[in-house]
């Protein structure tokens, strides 16, 4: 399998993470194809989550190894795994919630431009440039996911669905090469799961990797290119979303048989 | 300054003793902080002020009003701790939607409240207060032990034991041990979580004074010693591990035999530092204190 | 977006151009110098408490530095006030790092109790160490600054001095506030972890505000220093921490001006009170400064408990010029 480039962009090798003597992710191989949709799927407490911190730099790894595009990941901060072109979204919304939603999406742009503290104090006019540049790109993201509207009110008080496609647009901001999604849909309606998978398929469309966790199996099996199934931190099936659909270890999986 | 090399056993001895004397007010000064941590996940700034009250009161009672030890102290300890009550009403119970940093300053705010007000009643003067039974010392085995670090020693072996038939024996007891393991989970089984957080605050008032009676013989009760007390408490609390109030008396009793060794041994100008130096080591090498798993980390959450 | 900020600073400079015309008297002058020796000290705290969210009760400590450093060198080592004054903010700044490095990695209580524990060792030293700080007895003879050749030697000299630092500290603020980095600390406040996520290093970022917010206090020390003439131990107690904190939090963490607003009020709160208990004595009620104290704590606690974003805050909500068109989203900034 990982004999074809296309297929190992995201490598795990044999990750590992312990909490205190609770295996929650057991010696995991995965790989991540560049420019698809993956999605990562299991039963609640399956260890989903943790393989994105552990991926994006939230927790270190007990054991094993991570590599974007052959370069290694384990053990380094967020912040910059965050500028090796990794965004990321979180399962309980992390929006900022006293700024406004434009300023939430500026923050995304945070490593894409560079004034220091000092300039920012004493020369305010020789940023000007920079902060419209900022703006701009972070209005092009607003309008994307379709919140230009709501630029000035302070994020905190969007409706969920809303705050959850903020967190897309500011995760965007940054240009990444690859874009985790934990659990996008989760507390959104149909109507607005449907709008989510929209968008998903539209960033894809912009040659930007895709990791999905998710609980809702109709969007899921809707607009993956590749499913991986794991259960107690071990995968137990990989496939595209048919061969995954059929597959008797994933439904004895899910149904505790 | 002592030259090392002139140090006796009778010296080593006198600093412990007068360790172990400091060492069980802050031991009881963590058991506040404690308690009001496991019931709201509050750290009280206004915990010193606790036992300034009850120094306070306690002089006035006993040396202004003559009444006898026994009264006065059961009058003081009741008073402070409806003061404890009085400030969880007031002050924490109203207050919505907390935020940490609102909480920190609310109970700022009060322990600024208390020291203004006993300013204003006791001026800025320190307060003598005659020892329970004589202030002659005593010899034990060469060193110097005043009859009332008896009395402090005694007082917080009594708190202990009463501590820990309360939180075992009694149902009042048992209830507020499960709010502090699981707030949601006890307040879904019946119990009264509000009425638990208002006990905490009076049980950890009436501690603090408790303390306030007791060493105020030794170090002469002012209005402005509260702050200090309040830090050094929590040092111990926090060396024992947050929310551990065993392991708070064994902290508290070794903060103040390192504090006396240290200002015996090297100066006593600085024996305020020590401990607040070694509160800050604490925080910074291990949250968790001496006793907390490093697992059990829960308390680097607030 | 910053233009309501700059028309702030330039209402702010015309009260200041015109105040000594108006204020005929040097003992109110000198308390509008207090007054502005702690905005600045409060502006610094505000960026650190209301922007990036990391609470200090450890601020007396920088004062103090700032003082001791601008009394010492200048009365023991005979050198130049600026340049005693630029070593304070080198130490303060060293300092700030060397101590924010393990400190900021705490959050809420444990962040504030080990800044607290780091303020109650500086005083501490600062009254031990008698050899170099001259113990409690403190330092006398401290030389005033001289600005090109003109002695700061009246109180109206000193308070123009003085608030043009206040108003260039405010320009920084602001223009910080809303840069890149400004926004940084913003999400640092929001939220650490969607912050890190974006490229925001936390870390990196808090140290730096905690060390520029040492530095504001650090200079408020040296005009201390410099004004007073005179320095002990006893202003530079936690206590002070407190009433720093108690500033910024009576006129609202969320705004820089909030922090103006609550440094003002409470430095002018004792004349307020002398005032008082003048009008009281009329009426046979006796007032002893002693509560003065108490008060504090009282208003602290009303303001947290019915105003919790703070007096500018409500200010500004009862002003139309201040608010946004739609007021009930508005939180913070």
């Amino acid at each position: 399998m990982t004999d074809n480039p296309t297929r190992s962009f995201i490598v795990l090798d044999r990750l590992r993470k312990e909490f205190g003597g609770v295996v929650a992710v057991n010696d995991l191989s995965l790989n991540f194809a560049k420019g698809q949709i993956s999605a990562l799927i299991g039963p609640n407490g399956a260890g989903k989550t943790t393989v994105f911190n552990l991926i994006t730099g939230f927790l270190p790894p007990t054991s094993g190894s991570i590599t974007l595009n052959g370069v290694n990941l384990s053990g380094k901060k967020p912040h910059r795994i965050a500028s090796m072109g990794v965004g990321r979204t979180f399962q309980n919304v992390q929006v900022f919630p006293a700024m406004t939603v434009l300023e939430n999406v500026m923050v995304g742009r945070h490593l894409r431009s560079r004034c220091g503290m000092a300039v920012s104090c004493l020369l305010p006019q020789a940023l000007r440039p920079e902060e419209k540049r900022i703006r701009e790109a972070s209005m092009v993201w607003l309008e994307a996911v379709g919140l230009k509207d709501q630029a000035d009110r302070t994020a905190g008080s969007l409706p969920l669905g809303s705050q959850r496609m903020l967190e897309i647009a500011r995760a965007m901001a940054l240009e990444p090469s690859v874009l985790f999604l934990d659990e996008p849909a989760s507390g959104l309606n149909a109507r607005e799961t449907a709008g989510m998978g929209d968008l998903i398929v539209k960033i894809k469309a912009m040659g930007i990797t895709i990791i999905l966790v998710e609980h809702d199996m109709e969007l899921v099996m809707d607009i993956s290119d590749n499913v991986a199934v794991v259960n107690f931190g071990s995968l137990i099936a990989e496939g595209t979303p048919k061969d995954i659909q059929a597959n008797p270890d994933v439904i004895n999986a899910y149904l505790g048989a | 300054m002592m030259e090392p090399s002139s140090v006796s056993f009778s010296d080593i001895l006198q600093y412990i003793i007068m360790g172990v004397q400091s060492g069980c007010i802050y031991a009881l000064v963590a058991m506040g902080f404690n308690m009001i941590y496991n019931a709201t996940g509050i750290i009280n700034f206004a915990q010193g002020e606790f036992v300034v009250l009850g120094g306070l009161l306690m002089v006035s009672l006993t040396m202004t009003l003559n009444l006898p030890i026994p009264l006065s102290f059961a009058a003081t300890t009741l008073a402070v701790t409806a003061a404890g009550v009085a400030m969880e009403r007031f002050t924490i119970n109203p207050v919505k939607n907390p935020t940490v940093l609102r909480l920190i300053i609310i109970t700022i705010a009060v322990s600024i409240i208390v020291k203004g007000a006993a300013m204003g009643i006791w001026g800025k003067n320190s307060y003598f207060m005659r020892h329970f039974s004589g202030s002659e010392p005593l010899d034990f085995l060469g060193a110097s032990l005043l009859p009332q670090t008896l009395w402090i020693v005694g007082t917080l072996v009594l708190i202990v034991a009463a501590y820990i038939y309360f939180f075992n024996h009694t149902m009042t007891g048992k209830c507020m041990r499960a709010c502090a393991i699981n707030r949601d989970a006890a307040r879904l089984s019946g119990i009264n979580d509000r009425r638990m957080v208002m006990l905490s605050f009076a049980l950890s008032a009436g501690i603090g004074a408790i303390a306030g009676i007791i060493i105020t013989p030794i170090i002469q009760m002012d209005y402005a010693r509260g702050a200090l007390l309040g830090i050094k408490g929590f040092g111990a609390a926090v060396l024992g591990g947050l929310g551990n109030s065993m392991g708070a008396i064994i902290a508290g009793i070794l903060l103040g035999v390192l504090e006396a060794a240290s200002a015996g041994l090297i100066s006593s100008h600085y024996m305020d530092a020590i401990a607040l130096f070694i509160l800050l080591l604490v925080l910074f090498v291990r949250p968790s204190g001496i006793f907390g798993s490093s697992a059990a980390m829960r308390l680097k959450e607030f | 977006m910053n233009m309501k900020d700059y028309i702030g600073i330039g209402v702010l400079a015309l009260i200041v151009a015109v105040m000594p015309f108006a204020v005929g008297n040097d003992y109110y002058l000198g308390v509008l110098v207090f007054t502005a020796l702690n905005c600045l000290t409060c502006i610094g705290l505000c960026l650190l408490l209301g922007y990036a969210g990391q609470i200090s009760l450890g601020h007396s400590a920088f004062v103090a530095i700032g003082a001791y450093a601008s009394a010492l060198l200048t009365t023991k080592l005979g050198w130049n006030p600026w340049a005693a004054m630029g070593a304070g903010i080198v130490i303060s700044l060293v300092t700030a790092v060397l101590v924010g490095i393990p400190t900021l990695k705490l959050k809420g209580h444990y962040l504030a109790m080990a800044t607290l524990g780091f303020a109650s060792i500086v005083h501490v030293v600062l009254v031990a160490a008698v050899d170099i700080t001259g113990g409690p007895s403190g330092v006398s003879g401290i030389p005033r600054l001289e600005l090109f050749g003109l002695a700061l030697d009246t109180d109206t000299r000193i308070f123009y001095f003085c608030w043009a630092l206040v108003l260039v500290a405010l320009y920084f603020a602001v223009n910080l506030i809303h840069s890149r980095v400004g926004r940084g600390l913003q999400a640092i406040h929001g939220s650490e972890d969607a912050a890190s996520s974006l490229g925001v290093n936390i870390t990196v970022d808090k140290i730096r505000i905690f060390a520029l917010s040492a530095v504001f206090a650090s200079v408020s020390g040296s005009l201390y220093s410099h004004y007073v003439l005179y320095i002990d131990p006893g202003p530079f107690d936690v206590m002070h921490s407190v009433l720093l904190i108690t500033m910024v939090a009576v006129g609202g963490i969320h705004s820089i001006w909030g922090a103006v607003t609550g440094a003002v009020l409470l430095s002018l709160l004792p004349e307020g009170l002398s005032f008082l208990s003048e009008g009281l004595a009329q009426f046979n009620i006796q007032y002893k400064t002693d509560y003065d104290t108490l008060i504090y704590g009282a208003i602290l606690l009303s303001i947290m408990l019915f105003l919790p974003e703070g007096l500018f805050d409500g200010i500004r909500r009862s002003f139309s010029f201040f608010s946004k068109t739609n007021t009930e989203t508005e939180r913070g900034q």
